[in-house]
């Protein structure tokens, strides 16, 4: 394929270290599929999890300043890590609708022009399925899945709060899903494919994230997945964490063997 | 502040208008942090109405909120518990010495496979 389009790409800090597959066998694979990610020379992290409260500030700043850099490179923004995803593009919505946080934001970081949430920010798998298309996708494969029976966990951060990130249906959202078909795999709808992994609060009470990770892993196993995919490092360090029932692997890891490129990302 | 101030507060920074809460108790049985919390979603709704926030500030149910906006998705009024919830933490935690966690939480914290995803997740909703 082609060069079909370029994108300002924000890996984030995680995918600088603990979760390199998420973003090696997501370069590569953009590479094969026409898109060519362009990551900003300096970025700061979005911090993790979006604050509501609307007289915060200073915590919304590194997001503005990428959406503004990816403005100025006439590009979409691309983030690949659900966390990620959530702050920038929650984050931008406010920048777009909330007129006295923009005004605040826009007279602290006193820019020539203003920001006004211009920006287009994908999530790597709507960028997948709205840009490249899963018809696309699904052409490109080399060694397809073989029917394996995939579990897709969207956890809270990847859907919610739908109106805000318009992903997808959160409560019946069928993204992954139609990407394993694309793939050649079999996909596992199961009950608490959306619900919360226990996420930060691992930090502080392990027996929440033990428990409620336990608990989507228990129902993945009995619907008949075989493995678990995410997009999210922490959803898979909880899950990993607390049960050993399933594989846990990241979707960019699933796209790159399907694409045949998996073993070029690990030379 | 007082109570009536603290409502305000929270009101004002959360932009959640509880009155439209019609008490159906769905944010609750949505919340996958039910069991831990001592006070549930609905009843941050009902009791920052009723003016009662001190018990509130004080409670742990602050920390074990997942903010997973499960509770934000389903209201059928569209109340946003989970914003009411943020509120009050931040609240709480706005202040000289009351941050809840610090950086010497965090060697105990970590293991091999920590992301940093984690630890810069749990410092923004505890420390301020
Ligand atoms: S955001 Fe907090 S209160 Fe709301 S459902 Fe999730 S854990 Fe429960
Ligand atoms: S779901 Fe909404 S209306 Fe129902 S109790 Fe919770 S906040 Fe109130």
């Amino acid at each position: 394929m082609g060069v079909i389009m370029k994108v300002t790409y924000f890996p984030g800090c995680t995918l600088k270290n603990k979760a390199r597959d998420l973003d090696e066998y997501g370069r590569k694979s953009a590479e094969v599929l026409g898109i060519t990610l362009e990551e900003p020379k300096a970025w700061q992290c979005c911090g993790g999890v979006f604050t509501t409260a609307n007289d915060e500030i200073a915590t919304k700043l590194s997001s503005v300043r990428l959406l503004r850099s990816a403005k100025d490179a006439d590009q979409p923004l691309v983030t690949v890590c659900s966390a990620c995803h959530n702050v920038v593009k929650q984050t931008n919505h406010a920048m777009k609708n909330d007129i006295v946080f923009r005004d605040r934001v826009n007279r602290y970081m006193a820019e020539e022009t203003p920001y006004n949430g211009e920006t287009t920010v994908y999530h790597y798998l709507e960028l997948l399925r709205d840009v490249v298309g899963f018809s696309n996708v699904a052409m490109a494969v080399k060694k397809p899945l073989a029917g394996k029976k995939i579990g897709a966990y969207y956890g809270c951060l990847l859907l919610r709060p739908g109106k805000v990130l318009g992903m997808d249906d959160p409560e019946n959202p069928r993204i992954i899903e139609d990407l394993i078909v694309a793939l050649g795999g079999e996909p596992v709808i199961y009950a608490r494919r959306n619900e919360c992994c226990g996420g930060y609060v691992s930090a502080e009470s392990p027996a929440l994230a033990e428990k409620n990770s336990g608990k989507v892993i228990d129902n993945a196993a009995a619907a008949g997945a075989e493995m678990l995919v995410t997009a999210c490092p922490l959803c898979k360090y909880n899950l990993e964490k607390y049960s050993s029932k399933l594989p846990i692997v990241y979707f960019t890891e699933i796209l790159a063997e399907a694409l045949g490129i998996k073993e070029e990302v690990n030379e | 502040m007082n109570n009536t101030e603290l409502k305000k507060e929270i009101l004002r920074i959360s932009g959640v208008n509880v009155k439209k809460c019609m008490k159906c108790g769905k944010c609750s049985a949505s919340c996958p942090a039910y069991d831990e919390m001592e006070f549930h979603p609905h009843q941050f709704a009902s009791m920052i109405d009723n003016g009662e926030i001190e018990p509130l500030l004080r409670s742990d149910s602050l920390y074990r909120c997942l903010s997973c906006f499960a509770c934000m998705e389903r209201c059928p009024r569209g109340v946003e518990p989970a914003k009411l919830i943020e509120a009050v933490r931040l609240t709480a935690i706005r202040k000289q010495g009351a941050n809840r966690m610090t950086a010497d939480d965090v060697p105990q914290m970590l293991d091999d496979n920590t992301p940093g995803q984690l630890l810069v997740s749990a410092f923004r909703k505890y420390t301020k």
